[in-house]
């Protein structure tokens, strides 16, 4: 079980972990507390902060992620193919090359729609 | 055999935790030290000689400060996001190969924490994550500026990690491995076959398409407008004290370097060095001096991040997006063409 590659991973997040964990305590307990209001108030610029930051943003923004969870599975794609691409040969190259093609028509079309557009 | 294997590995990943704070708080150092450099000033030179021990004061001042949660933030989520920030940041360096095999007492030694043979595709996992700690930061202070530079943030990382992904298949395509350490044994010495080994040799467009995603991943200028200070205070770290500030700018400096070791690895050969087997020296020895070849490469990386972030200026928004949808993709998937051609041809 020990010799297994993923058991050293556990010791790493042990290390990672327990450091993370340690300092955020560590420091919350020497560091002074002198809290008052303002102190505790969110900062913006010194003026008075109107409302909360709960706000709408941008759709582009959003557009953004979608986009990426498109072409992020797509890119996932490539990666068998690309470590297998030298057995595969003529065969393999031709197949991804339809797939690309798709890919970038895809692209294209967004493109013409100007998703990637900010003003 | 299997006690020893874990000391040996728990030897190893301590090792290389404590490496990695170390040259993290020393490249702020370095970053200070640079950037004066550059500007024709003295830097950081009151405490100890020459400042060394600047990092170690502020280090110090980060954990003596006062931690201060705003009243309208979520409590929770404002602790933690930091942690998950670092927490990513600290646990890439898994699958770096630091060095060749050592010889103890009759044992191989890897110096390398884990093996695994999915390692590319176990970074991009974790660096992945480390979007949620910007993000759940920025989030949780409550704040318009912390949320507009985490939202920024963290579409730009997404969007570059898309290119990332992409310049290193037509590498992947060459290797025919994921597995870093494999990477780095197949670009063994410098010169093979009347070409070089290193890949950067074979790849440079993909190194380039590659460096260029990293500086956006690593949120360091010209890609830094995530805490573009004129515009957003602080950017998402506007609501951060103390020691959780120091967080979010320590996985700063340890995504800089592992990104550093990453394209020392990948790219330029790791450890190998060249003239490596006419030294005539032993497994030890070319294992140690490996590994100071494969910190030197390292350095001139973090060297070479340093010295852009004072060279030059920040994009502005719509220029990075542009640059990483219309530009980075479309030359990401010539280079794999190209490779892809550049492969069959060559094949018998």
């Amino acid at each position: 079980m020990f010799t297994n590659e993923y058991f050293p991973m556990l010791i790493q997040l042990v290390f990672a972990l327990g450091f993370v964990v340690l300092v955020l305590v560590v420091t919350h307990l020497i560091g002074p507390s002198r809290k008052t209001e303002n102190k505790l108030d969110s900062f913006e610029c010194g003026i008075e902060s109107k409302g909360n930051a709960r706000l709408p943003f941008s759709i582009k923004y959003f557009l953004t992620a979608i986009l990426f969870v498109l072409f992020d599975v797509e890119v996932i794609f490539f990666y068998p193919w690309a470590t297998n691409f030298k057995e595969l040969g003529l065969y393999g190259f031709t197949s991804m090359g339809i797939f690309v093609a798709l890919f970038l028509l895809g692209f294209l079309y967004l493109r013409k729609k100007q998703a990637f557009k900010w003003e | 055999m299997d006690l020893l294997f874990l000391l040996d590995k728990s030897v190893i990943a301590f090792v290389a935790f404590a490496i990695t704070l170390l040259i993290a708080t020393y490249s702020t150092y370095a970053e200070r030290k640079i950037a004066a450099f550059l500007q024709d000033r003295v830097g950081p030179d009151r405490a100890g000689p020459f400042g060394i021990f600047q990092p170690l004061a502020d280090a110090g001042k980060f954990f003596f400060k006062e931690e201060i949660i705003p009243n309208t933030s979520d409590k929770f989520l404002f602790i933690i996001g930091p942690g998950i920030a670092m927490l990513t940041a600290l646990m890439t360096s898994v699958v770096i190969p630091w060095g060749d095999t050592l010889e103890i007492a009759g044992r191989q030694v890897s110096l390398q924490v884990s093996d695994l043979n999915i390692g590319v595709l176990y970074v991009f996992g974790v660096v992945s994550l480390g979007v949620y700690g910007i993000m759940i930061g920025g989030w949780a202070s409550n704040n318009k500026f912390s949320l507009l530079g985490a939202i920024r943030a963290s579409s730009q990382m997404i969007s570059y990690e898309l290119s990332m992904g992409l310049a290193l298949i037509a590498l992947i395509m060459m290797t025919g491995t994921l597995s870093v350490k494999e990477i780095v044994d197949q670009q063994h010495g410098f010169w093979h076959n009347g070409w070089f080994t290193w890949n950067f040799f074979s790849q440079p467009l993909g190194f380039i398409l590659f460096i260029v995603c990293a500086f956006a991943e690593c949120n360091r200028t010209p890609f830094d407008l995530a805490e573009c200070e004129a515009e957003l205070v602080g950017g998402y770290h506007t609501e951060y004290s103390s020691m959780k500030l120091g967080f979010f700018m320590f996985a700063e400096y340890i995504n800089m370097f592992i990104s550093s070791a990453f394209m020392a690895s990948l790219y330029f050969g790791g450890y190998n060095f060249p003239f490596m087997d006419d030294l005539g020296l032993s497994q030890n020895w070319i294992t140690i001096i490996g590994t100071i070849v494969f910190f030197m490469k390292i350095f001139a990386f973090i060297f070479f991040f340093m010295w852009i972030r004072w060279t030059l200026p920040r994009f502005r928004y719509d220029q990075l997006m542009r640059l990483g949808w219309q530009y980075m993709i479309p030359l990401a998937l010539i280079n794999i063409f190209i490779t892809g051609t550049v492969i069959l041809l060559r094949q018998p």
